[in-house]
């Protein structure tokens, strides 16, 4: 049986569930409680489950996650909600340090089954520091799972999975697609490795997550219109990354575009490609192509829509991979880069 | 322009200027107000017992210390000088709580019960922890500073949720004191009422770092700014601290939500076996302080108890001896981890992708025994 609901109702849902299945589970975080979070993913759940089991706590994102370490020794299952993406570098070193260690560290000895929720992305319309992609820092560290969703089926199925797990795993919500309707079924608990061919095609594969899945769906539809068919793949996780799926599709396509918000810089695109790259190079037709946010901190948003990943950005990534004329076929890269490096950059 | 600084719990912040002490220099017994009534059951025997902690504690440093200089142990944080700051508190705690501390805290480790073979693999690099931390009740030692104290906070705010009887006790260092983590763990502990006892073991120096750098207030003044009674104790005097962590774990125990311990103390060795204190400290200063030294403190106490000093030292003499023996037997006859061994544990489930790279690397090893 499927319901309609938002991706954030969605979320809502999943967090009742765990709570009400478990009563290990709990929740922290900054104005979750009261207030139901600032984009109001916990309304209700106070009320229902009380103070004790969702936990409005001080300002102090390093104590959220290094407090929620210490009740794990008690065996809870803390889901922590760290309000805005850019708001989680004070907690850096408790994730990246503690949290992602802790069981390496004691030979397996302590489980780290603590969640922690990020709201992510950008094309909200906000301020400095509440649409950023910081997904690249934890992916690089072992030991975490890193995972996203791209509708609200996938952020109830994700987010279950990611409360049961008994490892640490950090939750990038796309705070973009918050509100988006979408059938859920309840009973769909996914596992947190594996990719998810979202459309299937010949000529160009699109891996994507979070947010961009949308964006290359629409990309898909569009391309169809002129006989090109393109794959898309809902990563799903980031880390691990499920390279087997995208090394198979590309083994058919012959052609890879990945995309997503952050910048590409040492980047989920940086990876996956290296990764096919080494495992398809034979099998690759066109060199790979990303879109993806720009090397630059995050715009003020007024230009956001510029610097995101775009159905048109993705076509003429997509020409490109092609052969096809794009918008830097005439590109003259000698005035930045000098001549001798002006090759097959311009295709 | 003056700034005023919070007053201190008046019922246990005293001794400011002069940490709480109950055992002089020489031996013998000063009255004290607030440590006494929580030490009416430590006779001869007792202390004995204190004794013997602080002297196999101290056996145990010194001989890792020389196995470090003789290549067996590839490092080694020494306690010298801080055994009272430790076997105090240690002996104060229940079997169910439990100890947060930092990668100096080898007299917790002891007295709680670790292994003390498992506990020198640590110190071989053979691993990154060396007990099992759910069976002595003490969590993996930590190296980022102040980390481990948010930790026992969330441990104590868990425990007061389940209605245990358990206290937790994190231990760090004067250097910890500046650091966000710690900050945070007493704003935490103070908003939550958390069941927790912070041990600062200002031991005088963050590397070569005098703690005058991290503060101009005795660190005991700092907890009171965030609501939390706090106590400056002579950290040498072991019935000091026995009774100052008595009175935080009890509170803690009974409701009475968080305490702060500074126990004044002085590492008289190196930070590590890597570092060399003769740039940043002169050596009388290390003189006086050893003149303070906690475990003759406790003989003098002993013998004005009337003690037969002769039998207590032989006796402690015995269990330190029989102790380093088995810590250099498990340091010499230590197996080191497996390559294979580096994949392990990195999740709990195990990844399809750090598989592959395990077969990756199983295979370079054949291939080169193969050559070979």
């Amino acid at each position: 049986m499927t319901e309609t609901l938002t991706m954030a109702k969605a979320i809502n849902a999943a967090l009742a569930d765990s709570l009400d299945g478990d009563d290990r589970v709990l929740l922290m975080g900054e104005d979750i409680g009261k207030l139901g979070g600032v984009f109001r993913v916990t309304d209700g759940l106070q009320d229902r489950f009380g103070t004790q089991r969702v936990i409005d706590t001080p300002l102090a994102e390093s104590a959220i996650i290094g407090t929620a370490i210490g009740m794990t020794y008690r065996d809870f299952r803390v889901v922590a909600e760290i309000q805005f993406d850019g708001f989680i570098y004070p907690a850096f070193d408790q994730i990246v340090a503690q949290v992602a260690k802790l069981h390496y560290r004691s030979q397996g000895r302590v489980k780290m089954p603590l969640t922690i929720r990020v709201p992510f992305g950008g094309a909200i319309g906000s301020v400095e520091h509440h649409s950023e992609s910081p997904e690249s820092y934890f992916a690089h560290t072992a030991g975490l799972r890193v995972v996203t969703a791209s509708t609200p089926q996938e952020a109830y199925s994700t987010l279950r999975a990611a409360i049961q797990s008994d490892d640490p795993v950090l939750f990038f919500e796309p705070k973009g697609k918050y509100y988006t309707k979408g059938e859920v079924d309840r009973q769909i608990v996914r596992d947190l490795e594996t990719a998810n061919i979202v459309a299937s095609g010949r000529d160009v594969t699109i891996a994507a997550y979070g947010p961009t899945v949308d964006t290359a769906l629409r990309a898909a539809i569009a391309a169809a219109d002129e006989g090109i068919e393109i794959e898309v793949i809902d990563l799903r996780s980031i880390s691990p990354l499920d390279v087997d799926t995208v090394v198979e599709s590309v083994q058919r396509t012959g052609r890879l575009i990945v995309t997503h918000e952050a910048p590409a810089e040492s980047s989920v695109s940086s990876e996956l490609i290296a990764s096919v790259a080494e495992r398809a190079f034979a099998h690759l037709e066109a060199a790979p192509e990303r879109v993806t946010g720009y090397d630059t901190p995050y715009p003020p948003s007024a230009v956001e829509h510029e610097y995101l990943p775009s159905l048109d950005r993705l076509l003429d990534a997509v020409d490109r991979t092609l052969g096809r004329r794009n918008s830097r076929t005439d590109l003259d890269y000698a005035a930045v880069t000098g001549a001798a490096i002006n090759d097959g950059a311009a295709r | 322009m003056s700034i005023t600084v919070p007053a201190p719990d008046p019922a246990l912040a005293a001794g400011l200027d002069c940490p709480l002490t109950v055992l002089d220099l020489d031996g013998t017994r000063l009255p004290n107000e607030l440590l006494d009534p929580h030490l009416t059951d430590i006779d001869e025997h007792a202390l004995t017992n204190l004794y013997v902690d602080m002297v196999r504690v101290r056996r145990l440093d010194v001989e890792a210390f020389a196995l470090t200089r003789q290549g067996h142990l590839v490092l080694w944080p020494p306690l010298l000088g801080q055994e009272a700051a430790q076997v105090g508190p240690a002996r104060a705690l229940g079997e169910k709580d439990w100890v947060f501390g930092s990668y100096r805290e080898h007299g917790f480790a002891l007295l709680r019960g670790a292994d003390m073979g498992e506990f020198s693999r640590i110190w071989k690099a053979y691993a990154h922890s060396g007990w099992d931390p759910q069976e002595i009740r003490m969590a993996p030692s930590q190296i980022i500073i102040g980390a481990q104290s948010l930790h026992g906070v969330g441990y104590a705010m868990a425990a007061k949720m389940d209605g245990a009887d358990e206290v937790a006790l994190t231990a760090f260092g004067d250097g910890a004191t500046s650091e966000g983590d710690v900050n945070e763990a007493l704003v935490w502990a103070a908003s939550f009422q958390a069941p927790v006892v912070f041990l600062c073991q200002n031991n005088q120096y963050a590397i070569s770092e005098p703690v005058g750098l991290q503060s101009g207030v005795p660190l005991a003044l700092r907890p009171t700014g965030f609501g939390i009674p706090s106590m400056r104790v002579d950290g040498n005097d072991v019935l000091a601290m026995h009774a100052a962590a008595r009175i935080a774990i009890d509170r803690a125990r009974t409701g009475g939500g968080p305490t702060f311990i500074e126990a004044v103390t002085y590492r008289r060795g190196p930070h590590t076996t890597t570092d060399d204190p003769k740039r940043y400290r002169d050596e009388a200063e290390v003189e006086a302080w050893t003149a303070k030294d906690p475990i003759e403190r406790v003989e003098r106490a002993l013998a004005r108890c009337g003690a037969n000093m002769e039998a207590v030292r032989a006796e402690a003499k015995i269990r330190a001896d029989q102790l380093a023996k088995e810590f250099r037997a498990a340091c010499e006859h230590a197996e080191p981890p497996t390559a294979d061994e580096i994949f392990d544990n990195v999740y709990a489930q195990p990844s399809r992708r750090l598989e592959r790279q395990r077969l990756e690397h199983r295979a370079f090893v054949s291939s080169i025994e193969a050559k070979a």
